[in-house]
């Protein structure tokens, strides 16, 4: 029995922190954040070249074919440098739904190209989750016509993937006649998101959608992604209020000697420590097709928001008056772990969900 | 990620399994120390399924000190209404303190009837002016001739008027700093000169007293560990404790209560687990247990897998698991409204008045134990490496 993480995911998380502390320093967030996408573009060319586009792509297509809790690491590693890159819909969620229900033509198309790094696939889900501003797209002959909100590293996307209400998933080429994008300007600027609004565009169902297991594999697959990067970004934070508390000094004493401000970073701790156990263990049981996968995912990915929105707000309470400004930069981490609490189902709905599947409403 | 135990465990769990199905009908009854209770407790040494690893000349099992097959005994026997192995502060802090800090001659004579139930241990650690800062503690012990000659007064003393034995803190070199002064003596409980008062909780129960010492003579011997080095030998005692409190399979077995409770109990004809608000809550609840039971495999795989680390999970156990049980109950005691007032053994109460016997009890675990905030002390001074506050002059 071991309850923890391998050698091998370990050196993976210190690669990724290392690159993203090298490559993209605060001043480099600033720079993207202000509109230097190129510089985006930098950072993402360097978590390709780390191999991170592969890891959930079959070796068969050219991948790393790792599991769920090495993409976990990968996301937390993430989310603690809040990287300004596509991940989470691009490399985790388009690769699986494709590997699990993509017919061999969409495999051998999408694939390889995937783990190359040579193709992004934005990916649309919240239709099913919970459809806000009436958004919803209608498939018929081969054709999307609709709108479909909040697409996850849909930005200067190569193709999409969206889900219909009742769980289908399509393929789209972003090239494709009948396509409108329209930008959706978010608190988090180290994330993008996009609007499509769709007239009767070409599209590929994912064969394998037509009952809703893959679908709700892939969204599992999500809600841990965005836990984890909210568990990474939630860490930095409380490390950094517990690094400002031994440094700044009032009344005469360093102001982490102050009980008020120790029981605050003692309270983020006591609260974010478990969370580390719990993506690794959401993610251990989608690994393992354990009984309890789905429920896990929706409970990790409610707690862990609910931790999340503790940790952002305590922590940058404990830098008092810097913790407000842009200067300090905390506010990064702050919106990153924001926008996770929102996507793919806040907490409360995602509850609702979890109360579903145990039978709480029969 | 492993989490299987490996096959040569569950040939282990099988044979706990077998035992639990034939016991499956033994009633212990009675007070302490009833026959029943001790012939059980017995038997269950004799299996090794209660102090496993302490050695035989001393009354234990005498087996290895195996992680995970204690992890399986507690396993299924919280699944069973079997009756449990008897705990208490003479069990869970006395005997390990004894074990690594005693004499030959006090395992000898205390280790046994300890562990069989038939010697009950109180703590003479608190006192009303020494609780959060413990080492205050200003209870005299002074040697005259082969006696240490006790005065003073003790506090929040557990089971005090079933205890035939306290183990005993006080200050016996009253010139040292307050840490180096304290001694850990053993103190039999029918001396002359100690006057029991019983403290009524806001429970109803009265599980804790107030002891007062008027130059009550024990053996010099009677000390663990050398003079002025108690605060040392009870520290080791006091990890004991917190580990034990708030388990989060213990946790889960109430979750699954409040469950089946929401289920049954209705308002207006609706069951409460129908209406969003309570199941919200109950989910959130569910949650943050999840978590807790999480971060409680990491603790254990720490202890069987050297070299990994769980410093932190550690210490915010029983910060954590105090308030949640707390929170659970009080959910419960919402659930049912009005009901969930009743008490003693009023019409309609529910569950014997468990829910708010319960309720009231973690909060005075959240007290116990070192308070909560307390906790939050440790975790930020040990752990996260913050300073302590500075120290007030004179105190």
């Amino acid at each position: 029995m071991y309850f923890g993480l391998s050698e091998e995911q370990k050196s993976l998380e210190e690669n990724i922190s290392k690159f993203l502390s090298d490559n993209a320093p605060l001043d480099t967030i600033k720079a993207v954040a202000n509109g230097e996408e190129e510089k985006a573009e930098e950072i993402h060319k360097g978590i390709i070249e780390l191999g991170l586009s592969g890891i959930m792509v079959p070796e068969s297509y050219g991948g790393l074919e790792l599991n769920m809790l090495f993409a976990t690491v990968v996301s937390s590693a993430l989310g603690s440098g809040t990287a300004p890159v596509p991940y989470i819909g691009a490399y985790v969620m388009a690769p699986l739904a494709i590997s699990l229900a993509g017919d061999e033509d969409q495999k051998n198309e999408w694939l390889p190209k995937i783990a190359g790094g040579e193709k992004v696939i934005g990916v649309g889900l919240s239709e099913f989750v919970g459809a806000r501003e009436d958004a919803g797209i209608e498939f018929d002959k081969g054709k999307v016509t609709g709108r479909s909100l909040f697409l996850i590293d849909g930005k200067n996307a190569d193709a999409y993937l969206l889900a219909n209400k009742s769980g289908e998933l399509f393929l789209i080429d972003a090239s494709s006649k009948g396509i409108k994008v329209t930008e959706l300007v978010t608190v988090d600027k180290t994330r993008t998101s996009v609007e499509l609004t769709l007239d009767k565009v070409d599209a590929t169902l994912l064969p394998g959608t037509s009952d809703l297991s893959v679908i709700e594999k892939v969204l599992d697959a999500g809600r841990l992604m965005l836990s984890a990067d909210t568990v990474g970004a939630s860490q930095v934070m409380l490390d950094k209020a517990v690094a400002y508390s031994l440094e700044r000094k009032q009344f005469g004493r360093l102001i982490g000697s102050f009980q008020a401000v120790k029981h605050m970073c003692a309270e983020m701790a006591a609260e974010l420590e478990p969370c580390h156990s719990m993506i690794w263990h959401a993610a251990h049981s989608q690994d393992s097709s354990a009984e309890d996968a789905r429920l896990m995912a929706c409970q990790t990915k409610a707690h862990v928001s609910e931790v999340g929105k503790q940790v952002s707000k305590t922590a940058t309470e404990v830098h008092g008056g810097m913790g407000f400004t842009d200067e300090l930069g905390l506010h990064y981490w702050f919106k990153r772990i924001g926008l996770n609490r929102q996507l793919l189902g806040s907490p409360e709905l995602i509850r609702e969900e979890a109360g579903k599947l145990q039978g709480f409403d029969q | 990620m492993d989490l299987e135990y490996g096959p040569e465990y569950d040939e282990f769990r099988s044979e706990v399994i077998n035992f639990i199905k034939e016991n499956e009908d033994v009633k212990v009854s009675g007070p302490m120390r009833d026959e029943s209770r001790i012939n059980w407790q017995q038997k269950l040494i004799d299996h090794g399924y209660f102090a496993r690893s302490v050695p035989k000349e001393y009354g234990g099992y005498g087996g290895d000190m195996d992680i995970i097959k204690l992890r399986i005994i507690a396993e299924e026997f919280a699944k069973s209404p079997i009756p449990k192995a008897m705990g208490g502060q003479g069990i869970q802090m006395l005997v390990p303190t004894l074990l690594s800090l005693g004499t030959e001659e006090q395992k000898q004579q205390y280790i046994r009837p300890t562990l069989r139930g038939e010697m009950i241990w109180c703590q003479g650690y608190s006192e009303p002016n020494s609780g959060s800062d413990l080492a205050s503690l200003q209870t005299k012990g002074e040697l005259d001739g082969d006696e240490w000659v006790i005065n003073g007064q003790k506090i929040w003393t557990s089971t005090a008027q079933l205890a035939q034995m306290c183990f005993i803190l006080v200050r016996t070199e009253p010139d040292a700093p307050k840490h180096q002064g304290i001694s850990y003596l053993l103190m039999p409980m029918d001396s002359e000169g100690i006057d029991r008062r019983p403290i009524k909780q806001m429970t109803g129960d009265s599980d804790f007293n107030e002891l007062f010492l008027t130059d009550v003579r024990i053996p010099a011997e009677n000390i663990v560990g050398k003079r002025g080095e108690g605060w040392q030998v009870a520290n080791a005692t006091l990890g004991h404790e917190r580990g034990s409190l708030a388990d989060p399979n213990v946790t889960q077995n109430r979750l699954n209560s409040l469950i089946d409770l929401m289920k049954t109990e209705t308002i207006d004809g609706q069951r409460v687990i129908d209406k969003p608000i309570f199941r919200d809550r109950l989910l959130a609840i569910q949650g943050r247990l999840m978590a807790q039971q999480s971060n409680a495999l990491r603790i254990l795989s720490s202890q069987i897998n050297e070299g990994q680390d769980a410093t932190l999970a550690k210490f915010i156990v029983k910060l954590q698991g105090t308030e949640l049980r707390h929170e659970l109950e009080g959910l419960a005691i919402d659930a049912m409204g009005e009901l969930g007032t009743l008490y003693e053994d009023s019409p309609h109460l529910r569950d014997h008045g468990a829910w708010q016997q319960t309720y009231m009890y973690y909060l005075g675990l959240i007290i116990g134990g070192g308070t909560n905030q307390i906790q939050k002390n440790i975790i930020s001074e040990r752990a996260l490496g913050m300073p302590k506050e500075p120290k007030v002059q004179g105190a």
